[in-house]
């Protein structure tokens, strides 16, 4: 009797795609549900439970010491130029690009500093734009500079370092959309004699616009979690404490986990914050790209 | 399509930007190099003097030899982890359609998008109570949490490919599972989950953020490594810290060359699309 009930359960399992095989999914949504849903729930709770005042503590202290609620604001003045011109940048090199029979060799040099990530390329950076570095004596050399610029221990050091790790990845992230639109499309707007200009704005733009709209949403939170190179390369204290090096000392200089976890939600609540408008301004402007292409 | 006189020039304008980016990238790299080669670099384009001593002084000084063998561990423990509990997953993800399937998905998808900075301090406060952080198990736990989910986003297309039939063919002649997956379709798979180990790999080396938040003085690989000696600039020479970087960069590079043997330099961003 219970032998059969068992049978029937399992045969009913099975139809709603239940079984053994189904199992095989539960070892890797344990390792995500542990290690990163959990801590995130448990970092949420801790938030609320502050060492000292009331549940809300952690959160009236951030938005109320310039000195931790300013880091927001000099998060974002690095953030958003530099996602802003990665993007923008990598468009117009994308479209061209694409037209190239041997990608692989630029594709593969591009790759190479977003593998070496953004401690390699601090330290890079350091040599390489410090008074003394090749890009200081070649300015120098060309007389567009008659001292070294200063470019390290500040925010350009910090900006520089987010183009070159970013712009790779805006850059070959467009690339992969670019390469997903027909080009027929753009040759039917040629045969029907509209120009290059006009063939980006009312074809190609249209088109990429919901890549690009992720590209934004991926590059601003890759810059916005900005940490290592803030650090090493920026002034840590003043123009680039950034939102990661508060959290980071309230948690590892201060063993105040509660705060912590508050500035970890307040910078994951901001990314969300910018991500969503940014979809959601995707799918109301962008509602239907063939619609325009009538016109 | 004629060319117009204005698309040459616009096209040579984005040739320029490329090039000064390429350049300016190559630049960067060849002074750490040149650096950690260099016996004195001071007002001149090449230092007076070639040597490598500050390779055999970062030998010693930053025990080069420790550090290395934790990165090994560390990598090789993630890379083993994350393909025997990503590729099951990816195979159940490709094969069946179960409730909730898209939730899992979701579950897959987040931390691959959210930031490891983000993940990284309440992941940190946990393992810390849970004894673990400071370990060689804390660092190795932190980092299966971006990789698990990366291995199954990249093989679920990969066993998508496999003909469901070979499959039914094994079970009707006896196979189970574990027998279906050792004799079937990790033979089949293999190209996928080359791919997708020696990407972990490459990401796992360069990952800093998680192992810089877990990592205690026993238990850091490379990059934490440099990242200490960076901000520690000063205390030794910078000739040793970039004999340090170059090491770092030919261990990154050696295998980002070989994985790009498997895959286009394009998926390594793109994985996180859909």
């Amino acid at each position: 009797m219970s032998a059969a009930l068992d049978k029937t359960l399992r045969w009913r399992l099975r139809e709603r795609g239940l079984d053994g095989v189904t199992l095989l999914v539960l070892p890797g949504v344990l390792c995500v549900l542990a290690l990163f849903f959990y801590p995130f729930l448990y970092g949420l709770f801790l938030s609320f439970a502050p060492k000292q005042g009331g549940w809300m503590a952690n959160y009236a202290r951030f938005f109320s010491d310039p000195f931790l609620y300013d880091t927001i604001g000099t998060t974002l003045l690095l953030a958003v130029p530099v996602t802003l011109l990665n993007v923008v940048l990598s468009v117009p090199v994308a479209l061209r690009v694409r037209l190239l029979h041997r990608q692989r060799l630029l594709t593969t040099i591009l790759v190479v500093p977003i593998t070496l990530g953004t401690v390699l390329v601090a330290e890079g950076l350091l040599t390489y734009l410090g008074p003394r570095g090749w890009l200081n004596r070649a300015l120098m050399e060309f007389g567009l500079t008659t001292a070294p610029v200063r470019l390290i221990h500040n925010y350009w050091g910090v900006m520089l370092s987010l183009f070159i790790t970013g712009f790779p990845f805006t850059f070959l992230l467009t690339l992969s959309y670019v390469t997903g639109i027909d080009p027929s499309l753009e040759q039917a707007g040629a045969v029907l004699g509209t120009r290059a200009r006009g063939r980006f704005f009312r074809i190609l733009l249209p088109l990429l616009a919901p890549g690009l709209a992720v590209t934004l949403a991926l590059a601003f939170v890759q810059a916005f979690s900005v940490f290592p190179s803030a650090i090493l390369l920026g002034a840590p204290a003043g123009p680039t404490r950034v939102i990661s090096i508060a959290a980071y000392q309230a948690a590892f200089e201060q063993y105040d986990y509660p705060m912590a976890s508050a500035i970890a939600m307040i910078m994951a609540a901001v990314q969300v914050v910018i991500v969503a408008a940014l979809l959601g301004a995707r799918s109301l402007v962008f509602r239907g790209p063939a619609s325009t292409g009538k016109g | 399509m004629r060319r117009h006189p204005g698309e040459l020039v616009w096209s040579a304008v984005i040739w320029t930007a490329v090039a000064f980016f390429v350049v300016n990238l190559l630049a960067m790299i060849g002074s750490v190099v040149v650096n950690s080669f260099g016996t004195r670099w001071f007002n001149s384009w090449l230092p007076s003097g070639w040597t490598t001593r500050w390779y055999t002084l970062a030998w010693d000084e930053f025990q080069l030899p420790a550090i290395l063998w934790v990165t090994v561990e560390v990598v090789g423990a993630v890379v083993v982890l994350s393909g025997l509990i990503g590729v099951p997953a990816a195979y159940a993800m490709a094969r069946r359609n179960f409730p909730g399937k898209q939730a899992v998905m979701l579950l897959f998808l987040l931390p691959l998008l959210v930031p490891p900075i983000t993940y990284g301090i309440p992941l940190a406060t946990v393992l810390y109570q849970a004894g673990l952080a400071g370990t060689i198990w804390g660092v190795i736990l932190a980092n299966l949490v971006p990789t698990v989910p990366f291995v199954v986003l990249i093989m679920i297309p990969f066993v998508e490919q496999i003909d469901p039939r070979v499959e039914h063919a094994a079970r009707v002649f006896g196979a189970r599972t574990t027998g279906l997956f050792t004799r079937v379709l990790v033979p089949l798979l293999t190209p996928g989950i080359l791919a997708a180990l020696l990407l972990v790999l490459v990401r796992t080396i360069a990952m800093f953020e998680l192992t810089f938040l877990t990592a205690g003085p026993t238990s850091q690989t490379l990059v934490v490594a440099l990242y200490y000696a960076v901000f520690a600039a000063g205390v030794r020479p910078g000739q040793s810290i970039d004999a340090m970087a170059v090491v770092y960069m030919v261990t990154t590079l050696v295998w980002l060359l070989i994985a790009l043997r498997f895959v286009n330099p394009s998926q390594i961003v793109a994985r996180a699309k859909r």
